[in-house]
């Protein structure tokens, strides 16, 4: 049974321990400092600079930058859902392999999605020259609206197939049962039960989109997009006007700021717990009949359009270049990077989590959803606030590799949380309440019972701040140690000359290195939130 | 879940030994390493820089990035900063950071090196190499006679959809400054205008420019001449060829890319040894005709790449390039106000 909200009162009220409280306002308040260096830099801004971000073409980009965010939110949450839908509750043949070519292009950093697809697509690339025999001239223009939402969507609507693939295996299947009972079809079934249980999950998942393309640089500058990310880096680019850049950051975390309490409120219209053991069998395995063949051929596509037709373009270039040098001491000192800012933002993760499941209040609510808003502030800006604090106040903890991970943590934090409070939201109360009544205090309670339940999650979230750090370029050319090279800014190295042959070897390692990870989160077990694993 | 425990901790391992191992790099004396903040790409300026520690010593600690990022870096380090030397794409930048009292004063015999047009007028920064204007343009198409002598002429209707430019380039926008000073701010928006009615495109720098006009997506492109050469190197039968402008066109502008350092630095002499070694024979060599390179030389005695017109038949505005820090400015801001880096 999904539980009604009154199922949830008797968590409600009781004071949070202090050390818990502690340490969620340390983290969080550790994730703000780059909020703190913009308003310093907005407070000091001048009469130039405030003169520099007028209302009209302010509102402009507020606009267009909300086109894209919808437009990428909605085409990944139908594409993802229905990809997952196809994976986990239908006979599918060959499922397995789909889940991991489907999760694949996650690991495939926008600014690379963007310049393959120009490649293959763009006026004269390689589609149009094969094309050219038969005549063709000129392909629909790739630049603008379309080709950032075909960039960002590669990008993005892996994070939607993975939270939804886990939580169809996961939500209640004893409502659908009935439905079905009933006589509703299938598609019924799916529209009217399935997807409202599924809501939190596609909501969770819809912010880190929305987040994600909030924040994306790359995509956008390449397709020559407006956005307010891209504002803020013309403005870092072309004026050096630090302040009227931190004046547009700001307007990006009032969007983000809303996009965060959409997602709140979606959240907060269900909870999704299991009532009992009995209702956690496996759904029934939708019979595809004659009609697989139509859902093999979507899967195909998706594959050819995001990962085969990338991987393609990539393994081209690097053979027409001739270029097959391997930076394999990048690829280690990304994983290193990465591996640890992954494990530090999944530890730094559990008590907001907690709190926020644990001790559910306005204010603990207001806590948790704070610390989404960096994710949406541009990479460059969370480096220049790092600059600023770091130079001043960091001491040798400054251009350290210490101060890189955090920024990574900082920047990614949002994603161990959003999969750490799915996992936590599937978890009954009233087993800890068992466990409490049965005499365990609530310390040993948490750690023996709460975490390994949630153990999934917190795994889940390591793993997608893993690949994100991966991929992550502004903040990481400025906040490395000095000979620090990672496979994103060998990446970097290379097409800011234009050597994309030269890259390609690179951004190919970038893949094949996170590879292996993405086979463990689309593999059933690690995904399987809420059930001990 | 014990496989990713054992995954983590070998990643927090190889981090320790990582973290020990540039602790080992960075503890070299002080006085024989240097901090450079490279906005120029490490691709054309690394073997300058090895050359640099090999005939002095001097262990180089370089951080690359964007131009603008490094000064912006620079600037938000302020009073402490790690840079001991600045090496910049363009002469507008350099007057940024200069204007905020974070650049050193250069000796007269280092700034005499160079033209007086290549350096900042408060001895902030010397200019270390040139870089012309010119109009790329697509050979498959176009001849040369084709191609306008001036730039003017790119808003008639027979270039509409030809033109390409990158508008949030430094280069570029140094351009419109001048275009501004020379033939004031109603000139140049309606020049601006009349390109935007022709369609031009945008890009996001010079680099993409010229690849877009080798693939026919424009026909011509605004560009400084070097990043053609540059291309080269990959692409060497790519189907452009450089049009250099005509005399006092506005598009005909020289600019430069230059070194300053940084006031905070406690080695000035080493890093004037730097400064100096840029200016060098060898360096300026270097930098006009190493493998890909084709930028102009500034000092006396060294020849540009062969092809190039001499820097000094190319007759640009007249204008020190030390006063874009301040032009600058207002010249975005017109690019703002009639759509160009919105």
């Amino acid at each position: 049974m999904t539980a009604t909200p009154a199922a949830a009162a008797p968590r409600r009220g009781r004071r949070p321990p202090l050390l818990l409280a502690a340490l969620s306002a340390i983290v969080v308040g550790a994730a703000m400092l780059p909020l703190a260096y913009l308003l310093v830099r907005a407070v000091g801004a001048d009469e130039e600079a405030r003169d520099a971000v007028r209302l009209e073409p302010t509102l402009r980009l507020v606009l267009d930058t909300v086109l894209l965010v919808v437009g990428v939110v909605a085409v990944a949450l139908v594409l993802g859902t229905a990809l997952a839908w196809l994976l986990v509750r239908t006979d599918l043949p060959g499922r397995r392999a789909w889940g991991v070519a489907l999760t694949l292009p996650l690991v495939i950093p926008s600014y690379v999605a963007a310049l393959v697809l120009l490649g293959a697509l763009g006026p004269k690339g390689l589609l149009q020259q094969a094309l050219e025999p038969l005549g063709v001239e000129r392909l629909p223009d790739l630049y603008g609206y379309d080709g950032a939402l075909i960039a960002l969507t590669l990008s993005t609507y892996p994070y939607v197939f993975l939270i939804a693939a886990a939580a169809l295996r996961s939500v209640d299947v004893s409502l659908e049962e009935a439905a079905r009972s009933l006589g509703r079809t299938p598609l019924r079934v799916f529209l009217t039960v399935t997807l409202p249980a599924l809501r939190p999950a596609l909501g969770a998942a819809a912010l880190l989109v929305a987040l994600y393309v909030l924040a994306d640089f790359g995509a956008v500058s390449l397709m020559q997009y407006p956005t307010l990310t891209r504002a803020v880096y013309l403005q870092y680019e072309s004026l050096l006007d630090r302040n009227a850049a931190a004046i547009l950051a700001l307007v990006l975390v009032a969007l983000a700021a809303v996009v965060v309490a959409l997602e709140g409120r979606m959240r907060r219209r269900g909870a999704t717990y299991r009532s009992s053991p009995g209702a956690g069998r496996r759904a029934r395995t939708v019979q595809l009949g004659r009609k697989r063949w139509a859902a093999s051929a979507f899967c195909a596509t998706c594959v050819a359009l995001f990962l085969a037709l990338p991987l393609g373009v990539l393994a081209w270039w690097a053979i027409e270049g001739g270029s097959f040098r391997l930076a394999w001491s990048a690829a280690f000192d990304s994983a290193a990077a990465s591996g640890s800012a992954a494990v530090c933002a999944a530890v730094a993760a559990i008590p907001v989590a907690l709190l926020a499941w644990r001790h559910p209040s306005r204010r603990s609510r207001f806590l948790e959803r704070l610390a989404y808003i960096p994710n949406a502030v541009p990479g460059i800006a969370i480096a220049l606030g790092l600059v600023y604090f770091g130079a001043r106040y960091g001491g040798v903890l400054y251009q350290s590799l210490a101060l890189l991970i955090f920024a990574y943590v900082v920047r990614f934090l949002p994603q161990a949380l959003a999969t750490t409070r799915s996992a936590l939201e599937l978890v009954d109360p009233r087993v800890e309440e068992a466990s409490r009544s049965l005499g365990r205090g609530s310390a040993r309670t948490l750690v023996s019972i709460v975490l390994p339940l949630a153990r999934p999650g917190v795994l889940a979230g390591a793993a997608l701040v893993f690949l994100s750090a991966m991929k992550e370029l502004p903040a990481t050319l400025l906040l490395r140690p000095i000979g620090f090279d990672t496979l994103a800014t060998e990446i970097w190295t290379d097409t800011s000359v234009g050597a994309y042959s030269e890259a390609a070897p690179s951004a190919l390692l970038l893949i094949a290195v996170s590879a292996p990870l993405v086979y463990a989160l689309s593999a059933r077990r690690a995904w399987e939130l809420g059930a001990p694993g | 879940m014990r496989k990713l425990l054992a995954l983590a901790s070998i990643a927090c391992a190889a981090l320790a030994a990582a973290a020990a191992a540039q602790t080992a790099t960075t503890s070299v004396d002080a006085t024989t390493s240097l901090t450079i903040y490279s906005g120029r790409e490490e691709r054309l300026v690394k073997p300058l820089f090895d050359r640099f520690t090999k005939d002095t010593g001097i262990t180089l600690n370089v951080r690359y990035g964007s131009s603008a990022e490094m000064a912006a870096t620079i600037l938000e380090e302020g009073e402490s900063g790690r840079a001991d030397v600045f090496f910049a794409q363009e002469a507008g930048l350099l007057g940024f950071v200069a204007r905020e009292g974070l650049l050193k004063a250069l000796p007269q015999r280092t700034l005499d090196r160079v033209p007086a047009r290549f350096r900042a007028p408060g001895k902030r920064w010397v200019g270390t190499s040139g870089r012309a204007r010119v109009i790329a343009y697509n050979t498959d198409e176009l001849t040369k006679a084709q191609v306008p002598t001036t730039i003017w002429e790119l808003t008639k209707p027979q270039w509409k959809g030809k033109i390409g430019l990158p508008p949030t380039n430094a280069s570029f926008q140094a351009f419109v400054a001048v275009m501004r000073i020379k033939h004031g701010e109603d000139r140049t928006r309606d020049w601006l205008l009349g390109l935007k009615e022709n369609d031009v495109r945008f890009y996001g720098n010079n680099t993409q420019v010229v690849q877009a006009v080798g693939r026919g997506e424009v026909l011509v492109g605004l560009v400084n001449h070097y990043y053609l050469h540059n291309i080269r190197v990959q692409t060497p039968d790519i189907p452009v060829e450089n049009a250099f402008l005509g005399k006092g066109d506005p598009g005909a502008l020289v600019n430069c890319a230059g070194v300053g350092i940084v006031s905070s630095t406690k080695r000035t002499a080493a890093a004037q040894r730097f400064v100096d070694f840029l200016l060098s024979p060898w360096a300026q060599r270097f930098i006009a005709r190493g493998p890909g390179a084709a930028e102009y030389p500034l000092i006396r005695g060294v020849r540009p790449r062969p092809g190039l017109p001499q820097l000094g038949t190319i007759k640009g505005p007249e204008i020190n390039l030390g006063r874009l820090g301040r032009d600058l400015p207002p010249a975005v801001r017109l690019l703002n106000e009639v759509g160009y880096t919105r």
